[in-house]
């Protein structure tokens, strides 16, 4: 009898939070829940209205989120002019005690300039410095553990496309995966989905960068077992899978513990501009 | 203070819940930090949902949660609508553990939200992993749900406060 009883009671409190709308409530969860369900497979719908209708919607939170997160990024750019700022004698002395030949180190930089333009034409590779980049804003820097990535203020009306690289001044930073209407997503180098072919220099080593949710250096994979790669190797797009370009630098090596990682030469969590593949 | 002013001070007591979920769904914000290379990171929304939902239904519509999950699906880069499911689950549990106690106790609260989050991050782990192919990692996730069961008392408690001082405001009126 008390087991029945007990079992009602299951059966009504269940029937009640899924049905029941309470005070002030216009939907019931049941309801919302089939809404949420419904919302959940449209995204199988990769054109069409559909998908024109959601891009439309991104556009408009993200630049509500824009707006709403704005104050903390004023917040966030100060604290890291004040560190800047506070590490600046230090940084001079440091650069005081070098020794650094600067004129012969220019003339030296200005012979491989036109030796590496040289090269390039003769094998018909991209120029570095062309103008197929353009200049965009970061709305949002969202970097959390599990997302690593940046919306930018330039979209498909733009001419921004999906997996177009992504440069912070000269070094590879991330790919766009995401392109709306008026505003992209880009996937940072050390988010966890990160996965970028790229070829070490000068061991002409290739290998895939996965990111691993750190901010300064990413995870190496499928390096072969019996490599020569030493700290410092300089590590670029290989651009093996079509879509970014080749030789764009994103780090160097460094070895900790005898495994091997890339240390990013762009501060990820610093960027205010970007620079997108055409 | 001017009536205006009291209104408005109301005002913003009666909407706090709705404006704090909003803030967090918009700005993704989950104070990340690194304490001995252990990542750490709160989800506040779970933690404004269940607490609100648990104790005073009436202040955070069931609609409004299921718009902040769309919001926070765009934000994070989630397939959209699955934000909105965990959310609503836990409004579900929040809601039927209400309908079942008489006396409330934070005790009892904290160890249903331990449970809450458990289901909650479990069906967000196996929709993303079986139909959207995302590769995302089950122990951060875990750990986040775990570290937002660890504050829930130091936020259930401010969240007391806030709504004691908006029933004092009622009945000043």
């Amino acid at each position: 009898m008390s087991t029945e009883s007990s079992r009602d009671d299951f059966i009504i409190a269940i029937r009640s939070a899924f049905l029941k709308k309470g005070n002030r409530q216009k939907f019931s969860l049941f309801t919302l829940l089939i809404i949420s369900i419904l919302v959940l497979s449209l995204e199988y719908f990769k054109t069409g209205p559909v998908n024109q209708f959601r891009s439309i919607t991104k556009d408009i939170i993200f630049r509500g989120s824009y707006v709403v997160s704005s104050p903390f990024k004023y917040i966030k750019d100060k604290y890291y002019l004040f560190q800047d700022h506070m590490s600046m004698y230090e940084e001079f002395s440091v650069l005081r005690d070098k020794d650094l030949d600067l004129n012969s180190l220019r003339k030296e930089v200005d012979f491989y300039k036109s030796e590496n333009a040289l090269l390039k034409k003769l094998i018909e590779e991209r120029d570095l410095f062309s103008k197929d980049y353009m200049l965009t804003k970061i709305l949002l820097d969202k970097q959390s553990p599990y997302l690593k990535s940046l919306i930018i203020n330039k979209g498909q009306k733009n001419g921004v496309k999906l997996g177009s690289a992504v440069k912070d001044r000269l070094y590879y930073i991330g790919k766009v995966v995401n392109v709306n209407f008026l505003s992209s997503r880009v996937l940072l180098a050390n988010d966890l989905n990160s996965k970028i072919p790229i070829i070490i220099e000068p061991s002409g080593i290739n290998a895939i960068l996965s990111g691993n949710g750190n901010d300064e250096y990413a995870e190496l994979e499928y390096l072969p077992k019996d490599n020569e790669i030493k700290e410092n190797e300089i590590v670029y797009t290989s651009g093996s899978d079509g879509t970014i370009p080749a030789s764009i630098p994103v780090g160097k090596i460094i070895i900790q513990d005898n495994k091997k990682y890339v240390k990013f030469y762009s501060n990820l969590n610093q960027l205010n501009y970007v620079q997108v593949n055409k | 203070m001017a009536r205006g002013d009291i209104k408005f001070y109301q005002f913003l007591l009666n909407s706090f819940p709705i404006i704090l979920l909003f803030f967090f769904a918009l700005t993704g914000y989950s104070l990340t930090f690194q304490i001995f290379k252990i990542n750490i990171s709160f989800n506040f929304i779970h933690l404004i949902v269940f607490y609100w939902v648990l104790r005073k239904p009436e202040m955070l519509g069931y609609g409004l949660i299921f718009f902040a999950g769309v919001i926070n699906d765009v934000v994070q880069n989630l397939p959209i609508g699955v934000s909105s499911i965990n959310y609503l689950l836990l409004c579900v549990i929040a809601s039927f553990f209400r309908t079942r106690t008489l006396v409330p106790n934070l005790i009892y609260d904290w160890i249903l939200l331990f449970i809450a989050l458990l289901i909650v991050s479990s069906i967000h782990f196996t929709v993303l992993a079986i139909f959207f192919d995302g590769n995302i990692r089950y122990g951060t996730l875990m750990s986040s749900a775990f570290f937002s069961f660890l504050i829930y008392p130091v936020v259930a408690k401010l969240f007391n406060q806030i709504y004691l001082l908006g029933l004092k405001q009622e009945n000043v009126e």
